[in-house]
């Protein structure tokens, strides 16, 4: 591969960060025709992605990057395989179309520009996680795109409840993030690589590794987290709290399928053994069942797709546990299929809502007079989502039948769950598709008119992609989709099927879908509150218990605060300083280390007074009736020490000393007068017992240590070295002093840092005090 | 506090503790002293004309909120340390230059302006601190 294409996958992956810079500032000035400009961005990475598309499709992963931290074998790189490739033709094209989508959906809201920037940071992170080879660039894409799905779900921020949902969503599939870290640590660990392209071929290996089972869990509850599977899957029906065009683009169509490209990409390494054969059916087969009820019980547009999204999400983890070639191509052409389908259908539920102020399926009705379009596309959205011949939801579903029928009872048991998901979701579509526009017209809080071109164009696009895919389903394949099902069986895996019925069981079970679909469509409303009423008796359910783990946490974090942080000075001393003394004792205690007492050279008369000033010191401080004398008392100690430097040859120590010394008697002073102590020191004798204890146990221990600090010899290595070279490379005499801003000047830095947060954080406090007393 | 006597020293021993704070800066590098004591030195300064006149006073006189100071210090200590990627060596690498002004010549260094740093710190910091404990006494 060519410099000049790296560069290029490069520009195609930060277009949408750049989006996001631009947006704010065009939206502000060209209202909703920024959309028009602003698609290009997302639209021409696409046209990039469709350029390498004849190279993938021929075999040939495309990969390229830049070191990062080498030394770490860091780097930002992407490898571009048929799974990789459509998800990132997925991500830019529909994000292309979503932007025009929101430019309509938002127009006149003051907040565009910013609604635009976070979904311009989505897309960019979505990319990235998609072609990201290293695991870690893996990892910051995944958390990006939890970060930035909280963003747009509680961008209606002034709603409880969509800050309720973005934390619910952040707070679940974010959590699942950190399963991934541990769950790539784990994978490099054992595999001794940090990239995807390398560890895949590692399948057999990692699989008879004793850590095996550890990744797979890790990686899974990221993975289930993430795409919503039961029972971590209350955060997506939530979601729906956000603008519709998120909904489409996240919530459907590209970020909740992170977690099936997650398992898709390590399907070679980690698919196929016993207990991936277990786990997905079983979660994927109740997601599915779960959803689809809980979609016929829903009333509201966007809940019920939010439902039936569940249902998807879990049909796919169903298939991939499946085992088997076919089951992996059905998921593939699901995939794809429902990300075009329930993209429009998102969109369409946002134009019904737009244009007639409701999306509550009981209150529309009669709506095909005054929207046609919208009804036809629609109900060409529905037919894919049915799988109906010749649209492309019809070929995935033809493809799951013909991968799950057999004659064991696994088999029967998954093709039975199948069928009955989709037969619900079947009815779901045409509920969604029919129920608001035909029959009696309703009165609607808005006169229900056509949606403009800006929200009709994108549906429209997604849902003609399902039939034009299907129709030139030849051609279709051979790009897209054999590379994809290639790509995740690390195996070729030829996909043939085409949009003409056959028959055959598939058939039999798609004709049986499609009865028990009809069935319950024309019992929906009679059903729908008898699954509310199942769910009333069967709650409290994951979103309550969701409820209850915060609400436990934050109680947890309130007894450990006032446990740890019980708001009085003296307590914080006892604790500090009792500490102090027993690390001080014990070790040497235990190791019987005790040091022995040296033998002084003896005082000089100068050293002697100084001594004698300290001790006078101390002997205030000890018998001061008045806290001021107290302070001043320990001033003079302190004084006393600085002098003990200057004997020792440290000037540079006792300046500071000095200095030092000076400060903390005014501040501490000040700090007395501030705080109206008393002017005496009154403590019960009883405190003044333990106070004084805990004082002498930390001076002897500190006596202990520094006895035991000169037992060892000294080495002169560092002395010698700086006192070489201070004056040689860093041209200064004074050796503390070129310590300090030269030698080891990172560390001054990071200290001179330190001393500026204490001076905010001493600020912070005392005005926190005012305010307070300003209040009362 | 503020006895006349106090106060008629005050002004001439801060304005003489600010000059020795920044002689003590400037000789660090070879002799006793450096951008950590002089910072002391120059808040102690600061303090005692606070003690003298009151912290409303020592503010409007310098100005700039004590804090700023700190935050600039700490962005010239950054900034110090970064001069060396032009000279493409690793962060914090000192660098010397000896123009010659006037007859003599200047040792200046990405070091000076670190400790400079290092001052600024320290005495933004120190103040703020000593200026708002002082201030709104009950």
């Amino acid at each position: 591969m060519t410099s000049g294409a790296t560069e290029a996958t490069f520009a195609a992956l930060v277009l949408p960060f750049l989006g996001a810079v631009v947006a704010p500032v065009l939206a502000g000035r060209f209202g909703a025709r920024a959309a028009w400009g602003l698609a290009v961005l997302p639209a021409l990475s696409f046209l990039h992605f469709c350029s390498l598309v004849p190279e993938i499709a021929g075999g040939a992963p495309v990969t390229g990057g830049y070191a990062w931290v080498p030394s770490y074998n860091l780097s930002f790189s992407w490898y571009l395989d048929g799974l990789s490739l459509t998800f990132a033709l997925l991500v830019t094209g529909i994000g292309a179309l979503i932007v025009l989508y929101a430019g309509g959906y938002l127009k006149g809201h003051v907040l565009q520009g910013r609604f635009l920037a976070f979904l311009f940071l989505f897309m960019g992170a979505m990319l990235g996680l998609v072609v990201s080879d290293s695991f870690l660039m893996l990892f910051i894409f995944w958390e990006m795109t939890s970060i930035t799905s909280f963003l747009l779900i509680g961008f209606d921020h002034e709603r409880r409840a969509a800050r309720r949902a973005a934390l619910q969503a952040l707070v679940i599939t974010g959590g699942g993030g950190l399963f991934l870290l541990a769950g790539l640590l784990l994978l490099w660990n054992v595999t001794d690589v940090t990239h995807m392209s390398l560890a895949l071929p590692y399948g057999e290996a990692l699989k008879a590794s004793p850590y095996y089972l550890a990744v797979l869990l890790l990686v899974l509850m990221a993975a289930f987290t993430k795409s919503a599977q039961f029972p971590f899957h209350a955060w997506l029906p939530n979601a729906m709290e956000a603008p519709t065009p998120v909904s489409a683009y996240l919530h459907s169509a590209t970020m909740v399928k992170a977690g099936i490209y997650l398992l898709m990409r390590l399907y070679p390494a980690l698919g196929g053994t016993a207990a991936w054969e277990i786990i997905l059916p079983v979660f994927g087969g109740l997601t599915l069942i779960v959803g689809a009820v809980m979609a016929v019980g829903e009333s509201d547009l966007k809940r019920m797709l939010a439902y039936t999204t569940l249902a998807s999400l879990g049909l796919l983890v169903l298939l991939l546990g499946a085992g088997g070639d076919d089951a992996v191509e059905a998921a593939v052409l699901y995939l794809m299929a429902h990300a075009l389908f329930k993209g429009a259908f998102f969109m369409l539920a946002g134009i019904l809502d737009h244009e007639t102020g409701s999306r509550d399926i009981t209150a529309l009705g009669g709506l095909v007079s005054a929207m046609p379009l919208t009804f036809a596309i629609t109900l060409a959205a529905a037919l894919s989502m049915g799988g109906l011949p010749p649209f492309f939801g019809f070929l995935a579903k033809e493809e799951i039948y013909a991968a799950l029928a057999g004659g064991n009872l696994r088999a029967i048991l998954l093709t039975a769950t199948v069928v009955l998901g989709n037969a619900l979701m079947f009815a779901a579509a045409f509920v969604i598709a029919l129920k608001p526009f035909l029959g009696a017209r309703k009165p609607t809080p808005r006169a229900p008119h056509e949606a403009p071109i800006l929200l009709w164009l994108a549906p429209a696009v997604l849902a003609l992609a399902g039939l034009v895919a299907a129709l030139l389903s030849p051609r279709f394949h051979a790009l897209f989709s054999t590379p994809m099902a290639s790509a995740v069986r690390a195996a070729p895996a030829p996909v043939e099927i085409g949009p003409m019925p056959h028959f055959g069981l598939p058939l039999l079970l798609s004709v049986v879908t499609i009865l028990v679909g009809i069935a319950v469509w024309l019992l929906a409303d009679r059903l729908r509150p008898a699954v509310a009423r199942l769910v009333a008796t069967l709650s409290p359910g994951p979103d309550a218990a969701f409820d209850e783990f915060i609400a436990g946490l934050l109680a947890l974090a309130r007894r450990v605060t006032r446990l740890t942080q019980p708001g009085r000075l003296h307590i914080y001393m006892t604790v500090m300083f009792a500490t102090l003394a027993a690390a001080l004792f014990v070790t040497p205690a235990l190791y019987g280390e005790w040091p022995a007492w040296p033998r002084f050279a003896p005082l000089l008369p100068s050293e002697a007074m100084i001594f004698a000033v300290a001790v006078i010191g101390l002997g205030a401080v000890i018998t001061a009736r008045q806290r001021l004398t107290a302070i001043v008392a320990l001033g003079i100690q302190g004084f006393a020490v600085a002098v003990i430097f200057v004997f020792y040859s440290a000037p540079d120590l006792a300046f500071t000393q000095f200095m030092v010394e000076t400060l903390s008697v005014v501040i501490l002073t000040l700090v007395m007068m501030r705080l109206r102590l008393s002017v005496v020191d009154r403590r019960a004798p009883r405190r003044r017992l333990v106070d004084g204890a805990l004082a002498l146990g930390g001076g002897f221990g500190l006596v202990l240590l520094t006895l035991k600090t000169l037992e060892t010899p000294f080495d002169p290595a560092l002395s010698l070295f700086f006192g070489q070279w201070s004056r040689v490379i860093a041209h200064g005499r004074n050796v503390v002093n070129v310590i300090i801003v030269d030698f080891r000047g990172t560390d001054t830095l990071g200290e001179i840092a330190v001393v500026t947060a204490a001076g905010l954080a001493v600020l912070a406090l005392l005005r926190r005090r005012s305010t307070r007393r300003g209040k009362a | 506090m503020n006895t006349p006597i106090f106060r008629a020293f005050a002004v001439p021993l801060t304005a003489l503790m600010l000059i020795a704070s920044l002689f003590i800066l400037l000789r660090g590098h070879n002799a006793p002293g450096g951008g950590f004591i002089g910072g002391l030195v120059a808040a102690a300064a600061f303090a005692l004309q606070a003690a003298a006149f009151g912290p409303k006073a020592v503010r409007r006189a310098v100005k700039v909120s004590p804090l700023s100071v700190a935050a600039f210090g700490l962005s010239a200590a950054c900034v110090a340390g970064l001069f060396s990627a032009l000279a493409d060596m690793p962060f914090m690498t000192g660098l010397w230059i000896e123009p010659h002004l006037f007859g003599i010549t200047v040792p200046l260094s990405t070091v000076m302006l670190f400790d400079a740093g290092v001052y600024l710190v320290v005495v933004g910091a120190v103040t703020a601190i000593a200026l708002a404990v002082e201030e709104e006494e009950p």
